[in-house]
């Protein structure tokens, strides 16, 4: 496996701290996740906090119908993966509609801004039309500055207005992945 | 197409809900749905009608935000197949509240009968057991079903799963209700939760 490199030369980001931040103001409990590196820092401060419930998936649809049986129990969630995974979830984000449950997910993008594995860019291509074919509001944030704000407005209009949202969180943010020395 | 020596799955589901006191019951699509509702329809039920594959992780999602209550999914092997990740899931999370019960008729009984992969090779308790849900186990007669049913309750000792070999008979449809914001709500309601 190869860790990402990241965009900037901050060794830690500071976006994932201002994303864990928002969940924590918003009280979401439940955080199921496909791992991804683009989100490793966010699922180590769920995985380490006492108010949620970091929960490993075998495939991200998975994430989809547990987080709307959370929301029967009365809890919130977001659902955490990478690009590739949203095609997982086709069929299972009809529950978003079925339910008209607050679903919040956030999606780290592959297959785009310097990509060098080919394999990633037909999923990561669609990501977006995929979503709004299934009635999922994208916001996208591209820049470390703007994804307080950007998870904030994602996060109140799923849980404020029950409004099915996705956020990607753009590879340029992130960081390519290398795969060379 | 009945076998004597099988189950009956209305009769599995009914004493299976008998008693049922506070648990929430999700039902799978198709048939397990129908059987929920011959049961009687509660405000603790939960009635699938498509989402395949995804009955077990709606029960998971909510037994970890109600631990005090049981939380029962009941469905088919035709689901339980195709959400097989799910018990791996369900595993690493060890709810001790949920109950896991599959009517296995070995088909897909929705759509023509068609062999399920139970019919000749899948054992969905060792899949179950290998996931590490310990108490896994096969249930073959109605006094079984009965005792299993007041086990269900103990939310300190789950997760559990159970497969009940049952008649692939096709029975009489009795609808529940298709609206899942309406059940969904109604659940949430009964449990002290209101709309947004």
């Amino acid at each position: 496996m190869h860790a990402r490199t990241e965009a900037t030369s901050e060794a830690t980001p500071s976006w994932p701290e201002d994303i864990f931040g928002v969940l924590q103001r918003f009280d979401v409990r439940q955080v199921p996740y496909v791992p991804d590196a683009g989100h490793s820092l966010l699922i180590e401060r769920v995985l380490g906090s006492p108010a949620m419930r970091g929960i490993p998936l075998t495939t991200e649809e998975e994430g989809v119908a547990l987080l709307a049986g959370a929301w029967a129990g009365g809890q919130r969630g977001v659902l955490l993966m990478q690009s590739s995974g949203v095609g997982n979830c086709v069929n299972m984000l009809s529950l978003t509609q079925i339910f008209r449950f607050p679903f919040l997910t956030l999606v780290t993008m592959r297959g785009e801004w310097g990509e060098f594995n080919p394999w990633q860019v037909p999923m990561g291509s669609s990501t977006q039309g995929v979503f709004e074919l299934c009635g999922i509001k994208v916001l996208r944030a591209s820049h470390a500055t703007e994804v307080r704000e950007v998870t904030e407005a994602a996060a109140g209009q799923a849980y404020h207005a029950c409004t099915p949202t996705a956020l990607l969180l753009s590879q340029r943010l992130i960081g390519a992945k290398v795969f060379t020395e | 197409m009945s076998k004597a020596n099988l189950l009956n799955r209305r009769s599995v589901v009914g004493r299976l809900l008998a008693d049922r006191k506070d648990a929430i019951v999700v039902g799978g699509l198709g048939a397990s749905t129908y059987d929920i509702a011959a049961a009687g329809d509660h405000d603790r039920n939960l009635y699938l009608w498509g989402a395949m594959g995804g009955a077990v992780m709606i029960g998971l999602g909510i037994a970890l935000a109600q631990p005090t209550l049981p939380v029962v999914v009941i469905t088919g092997d035709g689901d339980m197949l195709m959400g097989m990740g799910s018990l791996a899931t369900v595993g690493l999370q060890r709810p001790k509240n949920l109950t896991i019960v599959v009517l296995d008729n070995e088909v897909y009984g929705e759509t023509g009968g068609q062999a399920s992969h139970t019919a000749a090779s899948a054992d969905l308790v060792g899949v179950a057991r290998a996931c590490g849900i310990a108490d896994a186990r096969t249930l073959g007669t109605l006094a079984e079903i009965e005792a299993y049913a007041a086990g269900m309750q103990d939310t300190t000792s789950g997760p559990r799963f159970a497969n009940v070999k049952i008649d692939s008979e096709n029975l009489e449809r009795v609808l529940s209700s298709r609206d899942g914001q309406y059940t969904v709500t109604r659940i949430r309601g009964a449990l002290g939760f209101g709309p947004i």
